[in-house]
């Protein structure tokens, strides 16, 4: 079976664009990452697209040209963009197609979700009682969590930082300013322990990826970044998840930890062997945990490795090297490819003034969404 | 003459009762409980209705900070009238972990591992003027 490549990559800026729809957010992408590998949209034989808020993607193609190709809307809350790459990536190792793209974007409102209990199954009583919010979720794992493995909340305001401090330095986030340990940690408490400028926000913004296989990449392009494993999983009974009434008494592994060992073992390396490292950080505690499911570390190591300095752009293992969704806000189905455009970028050596040092070779994303989902990829050049 | 209280949903808790109890589904086959009793978690013939505990440990804990939006929120508070409250999972032993409302919003009075017990709180006016009640869990004092 071929390899497969990305040999193209776009991005629209993330944050608020009030000037352009969603849809015209993601076709920008796709321009962007035309001319990244010098193709024209012709070239494009299949795409896979999502957006949660931001209209179907298969409508791009009236921004892009009626050229008749296959184009498969996708739709998988958080991991909706980690769900178009897998899908493209299928479609070239199966020897279906030669050249595709992968595109997500959106547009949501200001302000925390607003969720439907019908659409995930759940009786209206639960969102009219106040009881359906990701944000208060996000606040009981986490503080489930620090007490479990004896975290101070501090560390929680590090992540936060951190995010801030690599989001100036990357043109394409919407939070480009620092922001003192003190300040994010006396700002407005949301979800105990989380506060304000520990979430990221649901924003605008929109990604796209060229994906070849081998044979056809090395005819566009002499610097491919080889997509080494694309892995999604569900959860597990007994697993702590949003929107959930009731847990089970004993608790399972998160399906991040699946995807994880599977996108691992596909692409026969570890979670030591990674140069540059994404993962999904909807608010600081989520990249706490993340950061034991996805193997860099143990549970209640975070706060040690945080504090000196090991997941900074200098450290060991750089992650969210463009600032995660701290600092370029959340379009729900732009945000899983954002994290392989900033692994391709960083292998590429050019992301500027963000760049790791000493040539990354090898780089990892996770993207997890409701209701408790995970996509992985590792990346290689 | 007193408003007529009304739960938030039938099938939810008992009620009315002077003991009310949360309506769960025990799995036959694998013991497993669901809660809210409804249809989706497991088949009605595979299954049978059971009545939980009231009284568990807090497994976890969070304070509401902000106004949710509506819809889904039906709450009667503005912007300008709402306080936090808090929210919580408690572990039923043997049962299961059930999410709900906590009658206090103060993390000072909130510890993980410490005794609950569930109470039923009004929580809104509906449009025929009754009380529209539903369930809690406060901490069990000394």
């Amino acid at each position: 079976m071929t390899d497969v490549c990305i040999i193209g990559i776009g991005i629209h800026k993330f944050g608020r664009t009030d000037s352009m729809s969603g849809r015209q957010q993601g076709a920008f992408a796709v321009r962007e990452a035309l001319k990244d590998c010098g193709l024209e949209w012709p070239d494009i034989q299949f795409a896979f697209g999502g957006s949660a808020a931001g209209g179907n993607a298969d409508s791009l193609v009236n921004e892009l040209g009626l050229t008749g190709i296959q184009f498969v809307n996708v739709s998988n809350g958080c991991a909706t963009g980690g769900s178009a790459l897998l899908s493209a990536y299928s479609a070239i190792k199966a020897g279906q197609y030669d050249v595709g793209v992968a595109v997500g974007f959106d547009k949501h409102p200001r302000g925390a979700f607003n969720a439907d209990p019908k659409s995930s199954g759940l009786e209206t009583w639960y969102g009219e009682t106040g009881l359906m919010l990701t944000t208060q979720f996000f606040g009981m794992k986490i503080q489930k969590y620090l007490h479990d493995h004896d975290l101070s909340p501090e560390v929680l305001g590090l992540v936060a930082q951190k995010a801030f401090r690599n989001g100036k330095l990357n043109p394409n986030a919407w939070r480009r300013e620092e922001v003192a340990l003190d300040t994010i940690m006396n700002s407005e408490m949301l979800s105990d322990p989380l506060t304000k400028y520990m979430f990221c926000s649901p924003a605008e913004g929109g990604v796209a990826l060229i994906l070849a296989s081998e044979k056809a990449a090395r005819r566009y392009t002499n610097r491919p970044v080889f997509l080494r494993a694309v892995s999604m999983r569900t959860r597990h009974y007994g697993s702590f998840e949003v929107f959930s009434p009731y847990l089970a008494l004993q608790r399972a592994p998160a399906p991040t930890v699946f995807a994880s060992k599977a996108a691992y073992e596909m692409a026969g390396v570890g979670p030591e062997d990674m140069d540059v490292i994404q993962i999904q950080d909807t608010e600081s505690g989520a990249e706490i945990m993340h950061m034991a499911e996805n193997g860099f570390c143990k549970d209640g190591e975070q706060e040690k490795l945080l504090r000196e300095g090991a997941t900074e752009i200098t450290g060991r293992m750089p992650m969210n090297t463009d600032g995660g969704c701290i600092a370029n806000g959340e379009p729900i189905g732009a945000s899983g490819l954002r994290q392989v455009y900033e692994v391709v970028l960083q292998l590429r050596g050019e992301a500027g003034a963000r760049q790791v040092q000493n040539n990354p070779k090898t780089g990892y994303t996770h993207v997890y969404g409701a209701p408790g989902l995970s996509a992985c990829t590792v990346l290689q050049n | 003459m007193a408003k007529q209280q009304v739960p938030v949903q039938e099938g939810l808790f008992t009620w009315p009762s002077d003991n009310p109890q949360l309506i769960a589904r025990r799995e036959k086959k694998t013991g497993r409980v669901y809660f809210p009793a409804i249809h989706n978690y497991v088949a009605d013939e595979d299954s049978e209705e059971v009545l939980l505990s009231t009284r568990g440990k807090l497994y976890t804990w969070t304070i509401q900070g902000f106004l949710p939006k509506n819809p889904p929120y039906k709450g009667p508070e503005t912007v300008e009238t709402f306080k936090p409250y808090g929210v919580g999972y408690i572990e039923l032993p043997g049962e299961v972990i059930v999410e709900t409302r906590l009658t206090t919003a103060d993390p000072k009075e909130l510890k993980i591992g410490m005794e609950m017990e569930m109470t039923i709180i009004p929580f809104r006016e509906d449009e025929k003027g009754n009380e529209v009640v539903t369930f809690a869990f406060k901490p069990v004092k000394g």
